[in-house]
């Protein structure tokens, strides 16, 4: 179900995890910590709170390794851990939000009555391949992503930062594929537009 | 014989579809029809491709490194487990 890349060298890890290799160990949580920590954050209030979830998660890791039958992929296992903890030390409060326009993926007042675009997307992704123009992006999706609403934001960055598959994600939070797919199209379309707003310049 | 014709999708539409067709959720019509506004329609493409790169740039979020001590601490708490269950 994960991604086979990145399964074949879990698989190997945990090999070497079983057989007491502490190198292993390292190159596990450093495989897994960075993305562990948004899917963290995607459900508490700080970076901090994130942080003490993802170090709590790696001693659950520990503690239980000799449980993890590889029925799921490491990667699976692991979100699921992150995301008990993180659900137990108590999720952030929900953010309300405007219903109205805000939940088309573009403002209808840029198409006309024919539903054609009048004010067309600005462009933004010119210097995608500069590092420093990477990110910058990068920089500003991390804020967006944080002002998403909470269910949003859970399943962008379980399918776009962490990876997994839309299945995986609608079995950890235990919502419909359809569910999934509104959530996601609503989440990086407002990355987007926040790109755009930020970014964006007409040619 | 009369074939019924769809109606062409516009602009306004096919931003809502662009999650679906990178999913590949759509039916083969409906993306037939989505390619075929696409192939007409510059400001959309520039849209997908926006999105494309949206999910890119996403997918490279990184955090900080594990503080030094926390690795420490993790490394013990290996060793720990690996000599309590050996």
């Amino acid at each position: 179900m994960g991604r086979p890349r990145t399964t074949a060298g879990d698989n190997e890890l945990l090999e070497g995890l079983r057989a007491g290799n502490e190198e292993a160990f390292v190159a596990l949580v450093g495989r897994h910590n960075h993305a562990l920590f948004y899917v963290a954050r995607s459900f508490v209030q700080s970076d901090a709170i994130a942080e003490e979830v993802v170090q709590d998660t790696w001693m659950a890791v520990v503690r239980g390794l000799s449980k993890f039958e590889g029925r799921s992929s490491i990667k699976t296992w692991l979100v699921r851990i992150v995301i008990n903890r993180a659900r137990s030390t108590g999720t952030r409060e929900r953010r309300v939000l405007p219903l109205s326009a805000s939940e088309a993926a573009v403002d209808p007042h840029r198409f006309d009555t024919n539903g054609h675009w009048i004010t067309p997307p600005e462009y933004f992704v010119e210097d995608a391949e500069d590092r420093v123009v990477a990110g910058l992006l990068s920089e500003r999706i991390r804020s967006s992503l944080d002002n998403l609403p909470e269910s949003q934001r859970q399943v962008v960055t379980l399918r776009d930062v962490e990876g997994l598959d839309s299945k995986e994600v609608c079995q950890l939070l235990a919502i419909s594929e359809v569910n999934q797919r509104v959530l996601l199209h609503r989440g990086r379309s407002r990355l987007r537009q926040d790109l755009e707003t930020k970014f964006g310049r007409v040619q | 014989m009369m074939f019924r014709r769809q109606r062409e999708l516009v602009c306004q539409q096919a931003v809502e579809l662009v999650t679906d067709y990178i999913e590949g959720s759509m039916s083969r019509a409906d993306r037939r029809r989505f390619e075929a506004h696409l192939s007409s329609c510059p400001h959309c493409t520039a849209y997908l491709a926006q999105m494309r790169s949206t999910i890119q740039h996403t997918g490279q979020l990184r955090s900080q490194e594990l503080p030094a001590e926390v690795r420490e601490e993790l490394i013990s708490l290996y060793s720990q487990w690996r000599t309590g269950s050996s």
